[in-house]
């Protein structure tokens, strides 16, 4: 009996899931699009937030600014890219055919799909810390040269303090969820267009609607339950009992979001034929 | 050597005019389930979301007076509405003759000051004057009127000094014109003189009483032949919205116009008699108006000083809903279609069916144009069909919900009607450009999402990004489009808090949505390029 063999039989699932995981990997890296959608997420993010951060004008010091809400603006549009990788990773396959090979070499379908929320959710954990490392370095430069520092009165945005440090991982965090989301949606809906669509709308229309709603209680309701509003709570430092959640509940409200796209992705790619 | 003959079809050659492909184009649209699908589902979005708006709008106001502490709520209470329909504000301190038949009467204005509050809150019937600032409000205004009656948003025309916009005539709320430019003072005083012939009245103004200079002559329709006229002060609210982001906050109260008169005379066939007065427009719960008992005139000498409270301007749609806010279904409805749109090229390149089209039409720039004209027609007519439900509906349960709707006239509804569908359709082709550039449907309709979509997000969502970001993504993004649902008007003599938060674009209507066609001709120019130069 060959050691090969005895491996295979004993850690198993061990096996497949590194094997799954190994083979997402070697796809979603050699998919000509994925290092430069990531890389233009990372830029985008990190652009955006400076445009934002550089046009902030208070002469004085006098405006009530949350210099790590607006350092990390550009996530509103990093996350779209964000998505595409992740919505990509799934509908790709299913344009292609693919999928009915990854299939056949994987029978058990939630272990495919937890093989690229891995690589997927590793791949984006690591742009969105590039994009935030370097979102919150121009922040700090461009908004201490606007009198946002603590000579006016205002929290240095330096990632020692504990507040931004949380700003800063958290919207790392945020951006991994947007990738999960955006995962089991498409795992569900399996069209690209369809899947990007649905999740562009979770994100950005609940606010939109939200601001012509002016029922108070019907608009702090739609706030926690929006992903995108509630879960960039997780960047404010400044302010925080007006918000309807705490930070990391805001999270957590798009935790449960992600959580259940990937349910319904999973449950669909069980029991659906591919 | 013998030339060989290339090879021709025995078959007649078919027809293959630009109507052909529209059909050829139309039946690919209509046979894919999914697509039609989702024109339903955008149709759906639009109505849907639009009567969630209305129904998550209440609106109501319970005044509280000594006889019942604790009234039941009541809707909110229209403003009212000026000759030409639009909503007004219409208060101010009025010392006043009933004035019969022609003539004219004339002022000199030796000075205009003020009071503002900086910390709002009005308590009825409290005397706030010591707490307040002295400072004139740029558009506080004390002169001569002529009113058709004391009833909210009756005609009128004015004559006036303002706080920091020099001699202004301005008659029915929504029109003005300049006069002499700077501040009246005792040493540099303001002669104003309204005459009325007919239904006709002409301003003048003077620096010294003896020269006078036409400002406007207006006609005021149906004026009946006795009139109110004589000095009158008002000042508007003064506001101040501070740039904060996470949060826009505004402080700002009332605020008190004190004018001088003196030199006050008649002419023609109106008789000197008794002044009555009034605060026109106080006391009503929630509006910026210092109550009536801190207004008022003093009449010493032949001079009079007139304090004044309120506004006598277009009003904005800040008391009630908009026609707009029935329509924050478009951003759905827009998500689907613009799927669909970039769907109908990038579904062919996918298939592998882009081949057969082209074998079957070779001239690829008007495959691309008949798809371009099926797209938008489709997109357009669903659009109309949304918006047409979703107005009625949506200002039909603002309204069961207390809420008051800012009057449009039919011009402007036909203007929002046709100009969402229109720009659905516009949206749509976008997308079709950018999906015949990517040939990807995720990069397609993410870029013209988060071109049209996010744009207006981090414009409008107050506290996102600073004001001048704000309305320089409305004026170069596509997202300007939305200016064309805007109902109501900006005026340059209203000092208002004119931002994409409260709803007014940087760009007029048709300007806003001249820059999304700008963004789709542009897209489909490159798209037929790129059709031509590569593979298929």
């Amino acid at each position: 009996m060959s050691v090969v063999a005895e491996a295979q039989s004993s850690g198993a699932a061990d096996t497949q899931l590194t094997r799954a995981v190994h083979a997402e990997w070697t796809k979603l890296r050699t998919v000509p699009g994925t290092g430069w959608l990531l890389l233009t997420a990372a830029a985008l993010t990190a652009v955006v937030s400076a445009l934002a951060a550089g046009s902030v004008s208070c002469p004085a010091g006098g405006c009530r600014v949350d210099p790590a809400k607006i350092s990390l603006t550009g996530v509103d549009l990093g996350q779209a890219i964000v998505a595409i990788v992740a919505v990509t990773a799934v509908s790709g396959e299913y344009s292609t055919g693919m999928i009915r090979l990854t299939l056949t070499a994987t029978p058990r379908r939630w272990l495919v799909l937890a093989a690229k929320a891995a690589t997927v959710g590793a791949a984006t954990l690591a742009t969105g810390a590039v994009a935030v490392l370097a979102s919150v370095l121009a922040g700090g430069l461009l908004l201490a040269r606007h009198g946002i520092d603590p000579a006016h009165g205002y929290q240095a945005l330096s990632l020692g303090h504990g507040p931004v440090l949380r700003a800063a991982v958290g919207t790392v965090l945020y951006l991994t969820l947007i990738a999960l989301l955006s995962l089991g949606l498409a795992a569900a809906v399996r069209d690209s267009a369809v899947a990007i669509g649905v999740v562009l709308a979770l994100l950005y229309l609940f606010p939109i609607i939200t601001s012509v709603v002016s029922d108070p209680a019907w608009h702090r309701h739609l706030d926690q339950i929006s992903p995108m509003t509630a879960g960039l709570y997780i960047q404010a430092t400044t302010n925080l009992r007006a918000l309807p959640l705490t930070p990391w509940q805001g999270l957590g409200v798009l935790a449960l979001w992600a959580a259940g796209a990937m349910l319904a992705g999973g449950l669909l790619l069980r029991f659906r034929d591919a | 050597m013998t030339a060989v003959a290339p090879y021709r079809s025995e078959l007649a050659a078919g027809n293959d005019g630009f109507a052909q492909l529209l059909r050829a184009e139309w039946t690919k649209f209509r046979t894919v389930r999914g697509w039609v699908i989702g024109l339903l589902v955008a149709v759906f979005l639009i109505v849907g979301l639009g009567a969630l708006g209305g129904l998550g709008s209440q609106c109501s106001v319970a005044p509280k007076t000594p006889s019942s502490p604790n009234p039941p709520p009541q809707a909110c209470p229209a403003p009212p509405t000026g000759p030409d329909g639009e909503w007004v504000n219409d208060s101010f301190y009025f010392v006043r003759q009933p004035l019969t038949g022609n003539g004219s009467i004339t002022v000199r204005v030796t000075s205009l000051t003020g009071l503002y509050s900086t910390h709002g809150g009005i308590q009825p019937g409290q005397n706030q004057l010591s707490g307040m600032t002295p400072g004139v409000q740029s558009w506080s205004k004390a002169g001569i009127i002529i009113k058709a009656g004391t009833a909210p948003g009756s005609a009128y025309a004015a004559m006036m000094v303002t706080g920091s916009h020099g001699v202004r005539m301005q008659w029915n709320f929504t029109h003005d014109v300049a006069g002499l430019p700077g501040k009246a003072s005792a040493a540099s005083p303001r002669w104003l003189r309204l005459t009325r012939s007919g239904d006709v009245i002409t301003g003048y103004d003077s620096a010294d009483g003896a020269h006078w200079t036409r400002v406007g002559t207006v006609t005021l329709t149906g004026l009946p032949s006795t009139v109110q006229a004589g000095p009158f002060a008002a000042s508007p609210a003064y506001s101040v919205t501070s740039t904060s982001l996470g949060g826009s906050s505004s402080t700002g109260g009332p605020t008190l116009a004190i004018g001088a008169f003196d030199h006050v005379s008649r002419q023609g066939s109106w008789p000197a008699g008794r002044w009555t007065s009034g605060a026109l427009g106080a006391d009503i719960p929630g509006s910026p108006v210092l109550p009536a008992s801190v207004q008022g005139f003093r009449q010493a000498d032949g001079a009079l000083t007139v304090s004044g409270s309120g506004d006598i301007a277009p009003a904005g749609g800040d008391a009630g809903s908009t026609i707009e806010n029935t329509l924050a279904g478009t951003f759905a409805g827009l998500i689907a279609l613009v799927a669909i749109g970039a769907m109908f090229i990038t579904a062919e390149y996918r298939r592998g069916l882009i081949r057969t089209t082209f074998a079957a039409s070779p001239r690829r720039g008007r495959v691309l144009a008949a798809k371009a004209v099926v797209l938008a027609a489709v997109t357009f007519v669903t659009g109309l069909i949304a918006v047409a439900i979703t107005i009625p509906l949506g200002e039909h349960l603002l309204r069961e919900n207390g809420n008051p709707i800012f009057p449009v006239t039919t011009l402007t509804w036909l203007r929002i009607t046709a100009g969402t569908a229109a720009l659905l359709a516009i949206s749509a082709v976008l997308a079709l450009a950018i999906g015949t550039l990517l040939r990807r449907s995720a990069g397609a309709v993410t870029a013209v999402i988060a071109a049209i979509v996010l744009p207006y997000l981090l414009a409008v969502i107050p506290g996102i990004l600073p004001p001048d970001a704000e309305e320089w993504l409305l004026r170069v993004t596509p997202a300007a489009a939305f200016a064309i649902q805007q109902s109501v008007p900006r005026y340059a003599q209203v000092a208002a808090d004119y931002t994409p938060g409260s709803g007014y674009f940087p760009l007029a209507s048709w300007a806003g949505f001249a820059v999304l066609c700008a963004w789709a001709a542009l897209a489909f120019v490159l798209a037929l390029v790129a059709l031509r130069r590569r593979d298929a």
